[in-house]
Formats: structure tokens, C-alpha cells, sequence
């Protein structure tokens, strides 16, 4: 089953890349053609760099902001309180995302919730058509990649917290330490490996956006957050490029591991 | 992370991009564009049943694969069946997006779909997945109807416009401009504009009246609306022939011409000028329909398959008429062609699937919900009368204008590759309207696309 159902298609992935193919006809062997193409269609190129923009908003800022409410949570909110704040900061996790990303869609439009409250509260000069401008639709679908992915490190981080030895953090404030200091002398060193976690897993997220991409924005405007995700799709499905769409994929597995190898390396090393 | 996790994840997402992959399909997107046939009065040919294919008297089940959303399809084959008992349906809906992709699946599987909806047909037909009706054609009579039939051809290198036969229209669409007779008259519109000039006249007096002159979707999610008013105003300055020449993908053929350049140039004008939503990028297509029906906007592009809901949304405040032309006089153009729906090669009801298409076309019960349910005309035989529609609605005013277009009918240049719409025309109309890309660049970009697709 393993090979019928990842091997094979890794494998065949590997092999359309150097045909051309529309799926149904015949194939073609076209060698390295497909790979070259990717590099000269610029608009394949600004994919990757909007990913890595991407990892930015889906994996830095959740990792150091989740780190930051774990730890807040760990402190002051031990009890029922907290319990409440973690579970409503994972309720995106359980939410289907294609129905969370048309939702967001509806706040974000010009007549939507979110420039209603901007004009209330005196700031009606920035209103704008959120996911239909040049210069804000990436950021939007990265603060709704928080939005989704705040959760799942909030809650994997505190769950880490958890395990600390208590007598680390009481004799930190014997000695007159911080918050801020405890922070950075206890919980990031023990929380090493969980944050490689969940470097790994959001980075990957950026990477390979798709879902939250399509439904938001499909890749608009003007390509602004077009993803290498949405452009396999698109390859794929729309134009029927099977063998340019597999060349991509394979370099987008290509760049997943060269991004994640050091933060695995990273971990390695802390964990020994 | 162990390894162990990492290469999981890693095989996860490889194992998606394969099944991605290993499931493609084809696609262009919106609805395709239309030119209605003429109306006259005289009876159509009647083709004795026994002498054509047909579905005979046995039991059959015929397999269908339609687009979900749309009512006049299924309303035609419940009538069908009222009408011919031993016929039953076995339906598959599913979305557009999901239809397109799953098609060449389908079409290539052993349970091929008997009737299947075809946004695009070019790779299909020559994969030998596409039953040829010339045939049927022959049979029945269809090239001696007036109907663009030639947008559902494809010849032997490849190219559209002549040749085989691969697929029928289930209707025949016309675009143009609707509009929106409250505030039309607000602006002092007393009839629809003959020309160029005095539509930019009109648009003028909307946007001083501090009224949205037009209202037009632009998403990346729904396709650039923009291809509207665009490609209506390329037909204005220059003639359609080259237009279709493109979208046929004949050799050497050029969407970057000096007429569409002035064509850009103007639609460059409107935006600057403000004629369209300020949100416009973000709009989606049901979005811009909506806020159209609720009185946001002076006129939109749009087609006939929009009638029922404006009907609906704004009775017998909805006009139409078609892109006037340059020059005064001139034979205006629109786009316009068939709702495409075709046969697989291997259907196992071919016949009864032609004979079908044919009734829909010729029977008078089928004509009147193709035109009361879907808004376009039925096309059919010359002489093949337009049944009647409520006096008021839009529906009669789209019919009434099909005939004003004629044989200058242009498909969209949306449809010139599977993909020229989502990866030519929305980003750069896009960026044109955020000041990013000018005319020139919108042509050049557009064209530079199409033949790296083409190479492809």
C-alpha cells in the first residue's frame, strides 16, 4: 500500500517532469526542457519569491507570537482561563479551510466587517479592497495564515511548557529574574525541539500553500500571491501541462528540503 | 523531528502534487461568448423521424456530465424525457472547476459520458476523446442552420474555426451591454448609444452625476470581467476576423494589432477616469451581478445568460444592447457562440445524445425553456421561430439584438488557450488597473503568454 500510494506517484512525479504530456495523449521525452522552463517563465520564478515571503507571515511570525502567548498563558493563565484561550486560538484548526477562506474573503472586501470597523473607529482613509490591492493582498492572506496556524503552535508549545520543571522558573525568581528574562534564559532554550516542530511543519505550510491562496485570492491580483501551489494547479489542471507541472512540484520538493534539512539539522544538534 | 517525520511530511506533499497530477484535466473559465441566430418566420424542415438517428423504443439510460448551477440543462432533459419515455437520465454535476479537470478522466474512461458539457474541446477532440458529428451533422441537417457552429470545429493542424465537427450548442449566447433604465434615464439616456462617442458621452454624465458609471467584476477567482469591455471595444476599432484568428490559434495570429492597441488605450481611459468599482480587483463575478441588481452601476458587460437573474433582481428595469460601433453605421460586434456540450467517442448512446442536440434545437417545447430558463436563443433551422418571452424582460431584448450582430460574432478572447485567461488576461487586466501595466504592455504581455502556451 506505502508504494502503491506514495512511492509510485513520488516516482512518476519524477518521471512526467521530463515528458510533455496533457494527461491523456501521448508522452513525449523532452529531457530537462520542463525545468528550463520553469526558470524562464518569470512568472514561475515570482512564485517562489512570494512563498518565501509567505514563510514570513505562516511560520516566523506564529512560531514567535505562539512562543509569546504560550508563555503569557503559562504564567497567568494556568487554570480554566487558559484552557478557554488555547482552545479558541486552535478553533481554526478545525475549521474547514476552504470555508474559512471565503469567510475572510467577505471581511476583507471594501464593504466588508473589517473596513466598516476601520471607518467607525476615525481610520476610513485606509479602507481599501484588501485582497484586490497590489501591495496588501499577500500580507491579508498572511495574517489569515496567523490566523489559522497561531493555534496549532500556541497549543504545541504550551503543552511543552507544561513538562518544564517548575523549580527551573521558581529559582529564576529567587534570584530577581523577569518575565522577559525567564523567557529568554528557560522557556526558548527547553523549547528548542518543539520550535523546530514547528518551524518545520508551518514553513512547509508557506511553501506549499495552496487552499487558503486558492480560495482567497486564486494567485491575484496580478499574480501578487500567486504560489508555486497554485501554479501546479493551474499547470496541471487549467493548462494541462502535466510534465511543466511536474517539474515545478518536484522543484517545490526540492526547496522544502533544502529549507527544512538545517532546521532538522538544527534540532538534531540541540536534541544530543 | 525525527528523519522519520520529516520524510513523511516530505512524501505527503510530493504524494499531493502527484495526485494533483496524475488526475489533470483541461479548462478555460467564464462562460463562453455568443451570437445568437436570426429570426424569421418561415417553418422549420421537418426531418422524418425513421430516416435520422434517434433514440429508438427501447429502455435507455443516457450518462450525462453537466456543470452544477444550472437549471436549463436538467429542465430540457426532464422535459425529454416526458417527451420520450423510454429515456431516462443518469446525471453527474459537479463545479466548473471540478468539471474541467475531471473531463478528460471521464471522457477517456470505460463508462464514458453519453452527453458531457465542454467549456473546451481542442486537446479532447485530439486525443480522439470527442465523438465527430459531422455525421450527425449531415444527418440532421445542422450546417445549413444559421448558427455559429464554426466555433465548435477544429481542423486537422489543430485549428479552430473550420473542420470537424466536435460539439453542438445547447443554446446560443449573446454579450453585451446591460443597463439599468432608472439611472439611465437619470443621465438622460433616451436610447442606447450608436456609437463609441456617445456610450463614452453617457459614461461621462454617470460618473458627474456621481453615479458608478459601470459596474464589473475582476477577481482573479472569477477571471477579469475587464475581457468584457476590452475585447467589445477591440471589435469597435478593428475587424473581428483577426480577433477569432487569435482565439482559433491560426498561424502568425496576433492580439497585439494596432486597433486593439487604441482598444486598450481606451479601456486605459476608463479606468483612469474612474468608470469602474474601486474595488474592482476583488469583486467577484456573482458579487458585481448582485451589486448590478441592487442598483450599483449604470450599465455592466455581461451576457444573456445573466437575463433571468436581473429579470428577477430588477423586473423591467434592466435594458440591453450591444457594444455600438466606431464609426456610425457600422455592423456592431459582439461576442457570442454556442453553450458547448459534446459526445464522448465512446458513448454508448451516441445516436440518441445527437438526436438530443437536435431537439433541443428543433422542438418547441425545448426551444421555450432554453429561452424562458436559460435566456439565449435555441438556434435551430432558418425559419425556426423565437418563442415568445414576457413583454418587458431583458430576455426580449437580448433576443431582439442578436440578429442587429449577425455573422459578426466573435468568440471570447478568453478561450484562446486553456489557459490565457487565468495566466494572460486577469493578471495583466489586473494590473492595468492598478496602474501597473499600461495598454501597450497588457497587449504585449497577453500575446507573449499565448505563444509560450502554444509552445508548450
Amino acid at each position: 500500500m506505502y508504494a502503491v500510494f506514495v512511492l509510485v506517484p513520488i516516482l512518476l512525479t519524477i518521471l512526467y517532469s521530463f515528458y510533455h504530456w496533457n494527461g491523456v495523449g501521448p508522452m513525449t521525452w523532452v529531457g530537462l526542457k520542463n525545468y528550463v522552463s520553469v526558470f524562464q517563465n518569470p512568472n514561475l520564478i515570482e512564485t517562489v519569491f512570494n512563498a518565501f515571503w509567505l514563510v514570513v507571515w505562516f511560520s516566523f511570525i506564529p512560531v514567535g507570537l505562539g512562543l509569546v502567548v504560550a508563555s503569557v498563558m503559562h504564567r497567568v493563565a494556568t487554570g480554566r482561563f487558559g484552557a478557554i484561550a488555547r482552545t479558541v486560538l486552535f478553533l481554526p484548526q478545525v475549521i474547514a479551510l476552504v470555508a474559512a477562506g471565503i469567510i475572510w474573503g467577505w471581511l476583507l472586501a471594501l464593504p466588508g466587517l473589517i473596513n466598516q470597523i476601520l471607518e467607525a473607529i476615525g481610520l476610513g482613509a485606509i479602507t481599501r479592497a484588501w485582497l484586490g490591492d497590489f501591495d496588501w493582498a499577500l500580507p491579508s492572506v498572511g495574517v489569515i495564515g496567523i490566523w489559522i496556524l497561531l493555534g496549532f503552535c500556541t497549543v504545541l508549545l504550551s503543552t511543552a511548557m507544561a513538562k518544564i520543571d517548575p523549580a527551573l522558573y521558581e529559582s529564576a525568581r529567587l534570584d530577581g529574574s523577569s518575565w522577559l528574562q525567564e523567557f529568554l534564559a528557560i522557556t526558548v532554550p527547553l523549547l528548542r525541539y518543539e520550535i523546530g516542530v514547528c518551524l518545520t511543519v508551518t514553513v512547509i505550510n508557506a511553501i506549499a500553500a495552496f487552499d487558503i491562496v486558492y480560495v482567497t485570492t486564486a494567485g491575484g491580483p496580478g499574480n501578487s500571491t500567486a504560489v508555486p501551489g497554485l501554479q501546479i494547479y493551474i499547470l496541471a489542471f487549467t493548462q494541462r501541462a502535466v510534465g511543466l507541472a511536474s517539474a515545478l512540484a518536484v522543484m517545490l520538493m526540492a526547496l522544502v528540503i533544502v529549507i527544512i534539512l538545517p532546521i532538522q539539522r538544527l534540532n538534531r544538534e540541540v536534541s544530543l | 523531528m525525527s528523519k522519520q517525520r520529516l520524510s513523511i511530511l516530505l512524501i505527503s506533499l510530493l504524494v499531493l502534487a502527484s495526485l494533483l497530477l496524475s488526475a489533470c484535466g483541461g479548462n478555460t473559465a467564464t462562460p463562453v461568448a455568443t451570437v445568437p441566430a436570426e429570426a424569421n418566420t418561415e417553418a422549420p424542415t421537418v426531418i422524418p423521424e425513421a430516416a435520422v438517428p434517434n433514440c429508438g423504443t427501447e429502455p435507455v439510460v443516457m450518462n450525462a456530465y453537466f456543470e452544477t448551477g444550472f437549471d436549463t440543462i436538467i429542465r430540457l432533459t426532464e422535459e425529454f424525457t416526458n417527451q420520450f419515455p423510454n429515456v431516462t437520465w443518469d446525471i453527474r454535476q459537479d463545479q466548473f472547476a471540478n468539471l474541467v479537470s475531471s473531463t478528460p478522466l471521464l471522457l477517456s474512461s470505460d463508462n464514458p459520458p453519453d452527453i458531457i458539457r465542454l467549456p473546451t474541446f481542442v486537446t479532447f477532440a485530439q486525443d480522439g476523446l470527442l465523438m465527430n458529428l459531422d455525421d450527425y451533422a449531415t444527418a440532421f441537417g445542422w450546417n445549413d442552420w444559421p448558427v455559429p457552429l464554426q466555433f465548435a470545429r477544429l481542423d486537422a493542424d489543430g485549428i479552430r474555426g473550420s473542420g470537424t465537427l466536435y460539439a453542438m450548442g445547447l443554446n446560443y449566447q449573446l454579450t453585451g451591454v446591460f443597463y439599468n433604465k432608472e439611472l439611465a434615464a437619470q443621465i438622460g439616456m433616451t436610447e442606447p448609444p450608436q456609437t463609441v462617442a456617445e456610450f463614452d458621452d453617457l459614461l461621462a454624465r454617470a460618473e458627474a452625476a456621481g453615479l458608478l458609471p459601470i459596474m464589473q467584476w475582476g477577481s482573479a477567482r472569477s477571471g477579469m470581467g475587464l475581457a468584457f469591455p476590452l475585447q467589445q471595444l477591440m471589435a469597435a476599432y478593428g475587424p473581428v476576423g483577426p480577433i477569432n484568428d487569435w482565439i482559433f490559434n491560426k498561424p502568425g495570429a496576433t492580439i497585439d494589432t494596432p486597433t486593439n492597441l487604441i482598444a486598450a488605450q481606451h479601456l486605459e481611459q476608463w479606468i483612469e477616469a474612474g468608470y469602474f468599482p474601486p474595488d474592482i480587483n476583488a469583486i467577484e463575478y456573482t458579487d458585481a451581478a448582485t451589486r448590478f441588481g441592487q442598483g450599483e452601476g449604470v450599465f455592466t458587460f455581461n451576457g444573456d445568460w445573466q437575463n433571468a437573474a436581473y429579470d428577477a433582481a430588477m423586473p423591467g428595469n434592466v435594458g440591453f444592447f450591444v457594444m455600438p460601433p466606431a464609426v456610425a453605421g457600422e455592423q456592431p460586434a459582439a461576442m457570442s457562440g454556442p453553450l458547448t456540450y459534446g459526445i464522448a467517442a465512446n458513448a454508448v448512446h451516441g445516436d440518441c445524445a445527437a438526436f438530443f442536440f437536435n431537439w433541443l434545437a428543433t422542438n418547441d417545447a425545448a426551444r421555450q425553456i432554453n429561452v424562458t430558463v436559460g435566456g439565449s436563443n435555441p438556434g435551430g433551422p432558418a425559419g425556426a421561430v423565437i418563442p415568445s418571452v414576457a413583454a418587458g424582460s431583458v430576455t426580449a431584448e437580448t433576443l431582439a439584438a442578436g440578429p442587429v450582430v449577425g455573422s459578426n460574432a466573435m468568440d471570447f478572447i478568453a478561450n484562446a488557450t486553456s489557459a490565457i485567461f487565468a495566466q494572460g488576461w486577469t493578471p495583466e487586466l489586473q494590473k492595468l488597473v492598478a496602474g501597473e501595466q499600461d495598454a501597450a504592455g497588457l497587449l504585449r504581455a497577453v500575446q507573449e503568454e499565448y505563444e509560450r502556451e502554444l509552445s508548450q
